[in-house]
C-alpha cells in the first residue's frame, strides 16, 4: 500500500478498510510497524484512552480510513472511497477484507452491485473464507455457497488463493493491478483461523479471546519454530 | 395563510442542490432510486458526474457517502424519511456520525406528509431516532423559502446532519431574503402570554392559531425551531422565563421529538408548563394530509383551544 506515515490522510494514499474490524489487533501491529504510532502503544490495546480501540476508530488511531466493527458496513464504504478516485481521476487503490461470516448481511450485496455498476476496478476486496463464525462454522450457521461464484454473478473479478501464501497474495494482487477492466475485484483466499496454533486451529472458541500466559507461551513456541523451518 | 403560495419543502431542496452542485464540484447527490419523488431531477440533469444512485439500498448507499466524505466529497443522501432515518440507522450511528463524517441525509416525505401512501411511509419517529446519536444535527424547514436558506447553510456547514422536508405543498411563510441559522430558532412574531414553539409543516398552524388567539386579546410569541438538535436552548429558556407557558406544534411523534426536546429544558429549569401537540404515539392510515393531522389534534383549533385553556 502507498501511504505515508507521517501524514496519515494525504489525499492521495491507497486506502484500507477492515470490514471484519474485530481483527483490529492485526492491524495495529502492521500500522505500528510501518511508523504510524509507536510499537509500544500497542500494550494499550482496548485501554481507556488509548488509539486502539476494541474496534478501529478513524478519528483515534492515525492510519484508520474508516471506523468499522458492525460487521456488513465496511465494502459501502471502501465503494465510496473507490468512486471519489474515479470522479477526481485519481488512481489510488481501496483495499477491503470482508469475513466470510460477515457476507451473511446483506449490505455486502448491496455494495457488490454499486461497485459493478460504478467500473470501480480500483476496488481490491479480500474475503477471508476460515469457514468459521462466532457460533459454529458458516456452514452450520448459515452456509455462504460458493463466495467465489457469487461474487462473479455480481459481475466481479474473482481469483481463489491460499491465504496463507505470500506468493500467491502477491501474484493476486499484480494480477488485480495490471487488470483494468472495469471489474471490482475479489480475491477469496482459504485460511484456517489461528493457523500455526495446534489448540487454536480451526476453533471458534478464539474468536474473541485471548490466551492465557500459559497458552500464550505455548502459541509463540510453536509460531517461532514454524518460522524457523 | 390561504393567499400564501403553496409549495413543498422538498422543491426547495431540489432547487438549492442543484445550484449547490453547480458552485461546488466537490457537492455530490447519492440517490436511492426515488429522486424523481424527491426532486434531485434537475441535479442530475444538470450535474450528471456528481450524481451517484445506488438503487433501493439505504444501507449501502449511507456506508457509500460515508467513503465518499472520507475523500473530500460532500454526500447528500436522498430518500424517503422514514427509510433515510430508520433503514440507515444502524449506518449512520457506524459510519457516519462515530466517524463524524460530512454526510447529509436530506429526505423528503417527513412527518405524515406521506399521506395517501399509509404508515408504512409515513414518518414519525425519525427525528427523535437521529437525535439521540451523537455529532448529529435534525433539521426540519417550514417553508420554501426556509428550505433553500437552511439546505445551502447545511451543505457549508461541516458535520452529519437530517433534513427533513415535506411532500405535500404547505403555505410559503418567509419572503427570499428572511436569513435563518443552524440551531437558532427563528422568532416570527413576539408575544405574552403564551409562546407557540413549532417546526416544519407545522410552523403554518402555528401562525395561524397566533392570529387567532389574537382576536381572542391572547399574544403569542411564535418561534420556528427548524433545528431540533442542537436545539435552541436559549430560546426555550427565555420562552419559558418571559412567558411561562409554551404549546409544541410538530408533524412527529409527541415522543422523543420537538415537544421532548423542550420539555428537557423546562424539567431542567424546574419551570414553565409545556403542553405537546403532534402525533399521538399511534400509526396513521391512508387518508388525506390534513385529516391525519386532525386526527392527532395538529390543528390550529386544538392550539388555541390549548392556549386558551391554559391562560
Amino acid at each position: 500500500m502507498d501511504v505515508d506515515p507521517q501524514n496519515p490522510r494525504w489525499p492521495d494514499r491507497d486506502r484500507m478498510v477492515l470490514s471484519k474490524g474485530h481483527v483490529c489487533p492485526i492491524q495495529y501491529a502492521c500500522l505500528a510497524a510501518v511508523g504510524f504510532f509507536p510499537e509500544s502503544e500497542l500494550d494499550t490495546l482496548r485501554k481507556e484512552g488509548s488509539k486502539l480501540q476494541g474496534h478501529p476508530s478513524m478519528t483515534k488511531c492515525p492510519g484508520i480510513d474508516i471506523s468499522t466493527g458492525s460487521l456488513g458496513q465496511g465494502l459501502a464504504c471502501a465503494a465510496g472511497m473507490a468512486m471519489a478516485a474515479k470522479m477526481d481521476r485519481k488512481d489510488y487503490k481501496v483495499f477491503c477484507v470482508v469475513g466470510d461470516g460477515e457476507a451473511q448481511e446483506g449490505e455486502i450485496w448491496e455494495a457488490a452491485n454499486t461497485a459493478n455498476k460504478y467500473h470501480l476496478d480500483n476496488l481490491i476486496t479480500f474475503v477471508d473464507f476460515n469457514n468459521l463464525q462466532l457460533d459454529g462454522t458458516c456452514d452450520e450457521i448459515m452456509p455462504n455457497g460458493d463466495l467465489g461464484e457469487k461474487f462473479r454473478a455480481f459481475g466481479w473479478e474473482t481469483i481463489e488463493i491460499d491465504g496463507h501464501s505470500m506468493e500467491e497474495i502477491v501474484a493476486a494482487l499484480d494480477k488485480c493491478y495490471a487488470s483494468k477492466n472495469g471489474k471490482p475485484k475479489c480475491i477469496y483466499g482459504h485460511t484456517i483461523k489461528g493457523k500455526g496454533v495446534s489448540f487454536m486451529e480451526n476453533q471458534c472458541g478464539w474468536h474473541g479471546a485471548a490466551p492465557n500466559k500459559e497458552q500464550y507461551e505455548q502459541a509463540m513456541a510453536e509460531l517461532k519454530a514454524q518460522l524457523m523451518d | 395563510m390561504s393567499e400564501k403560495k403553496m409549495i413543498a419543502t422538498r422543491d426547495g431542496f431540489g432547487k438549492e442542490i442543484a445550484e449547490l452542485g453547480k458552485e461546488d464540484s466537490n457537492l455530490v447527490v447519492v440517490d436511492i432510486d426515488i429522486g424523481k419523488s424527491c426532486k434531485t431531477g434537475e441535479f442530475r440533469k444538470a450535474l450528471p458526474d456528481q450524481y451517484i444512485n445506488v438503487g433501493i439500498a439505504e444501507q449501502n448507499g449511507a456506508g457509500f457517502a460515508a467513503g465518499l466524505a472520507t475523500c473530500g466529497k460532500v454526500p447528500f443522501v436522498v430518500t424517503y424519511a422514514v427509510f433515510g432515518s430508520l433503514r440507515m440507522c444502524e449506518m449512520i450511528r457506524q459510519e457516519i456520525c462515530y466517524t463524524n463524517l460530512n454526510v447529509k441525509i436530506a429526505c423528503s416525505h417527513g412527518g405524515v406528509t406521506p399521506a395517501n401512501d399509509g404508515a408504512s411511509h409515513q414518518s414519525i419517529e425519525d427525528m427523535g431516532v437521529l437525535r439521540t446519536i451523537p455529532n448529529m444535527t435534525v433539521i426540519m424547514p417550514a417553508d420554501y423559502n426556509s428550505a433553500r436558506k437552511l439546505v445551502r447553510q447545511a451543505a457549508k456547514t461541516y458535520g452529519p446532519m437530517y433534513l427533513r422536508f415535506t411532500r405535500d405543498a404547505v403555505p410559503q411563510i418567509y419572503d427570499e431574503d428572511v436569513e435563518f441559522t443552524i440551531g437558532k430558532a427563528h422568532q416570527i412574531q413576539d408575544g405574552k402570554d403564551v409562546a407557540i414553539i413549532a417546526n416544519g409543516d407545522t410552523v403554518r398552524l402555528a401562525v395561524d392559531a397566533a392570529a387567532e388567539l389574537s382576536k381572542a386579546g391572547i399574544s403569542a410569541r411564535v418561534l420556528d425551531m427548524h433545528t431540533i438538535k442542537p436545539l435552541d436552548a436559549e430560546a426555550v429558556t427565555a420562552a419559558i422565563n418571559d412567558i411561562g407557558k409554551l404549546i409544541t406544534v410538530e408533524d412527529h411523534n409527541i415522543l422523543n421529538g420537538l415537544g421532548s426536546a423542550v420539555c428537557e429544558v423546562a424539567a431542567e429549569m424546574g419551570k414553565g408548563l409545556v403542553k405537546r401537540v403532534g402525533i399521538q404515539d399511534q400509526f396513521g392510515q391512508s387518508a388525506p394530509y390534513e385529516r391525519l393531522l386532525e386526527m392527532n389534534g395538529v390543528t390550529v383549533e386544538n392550539i388555541v383551544s390549548i392556549a386558551k385553556n391554559i391562560q
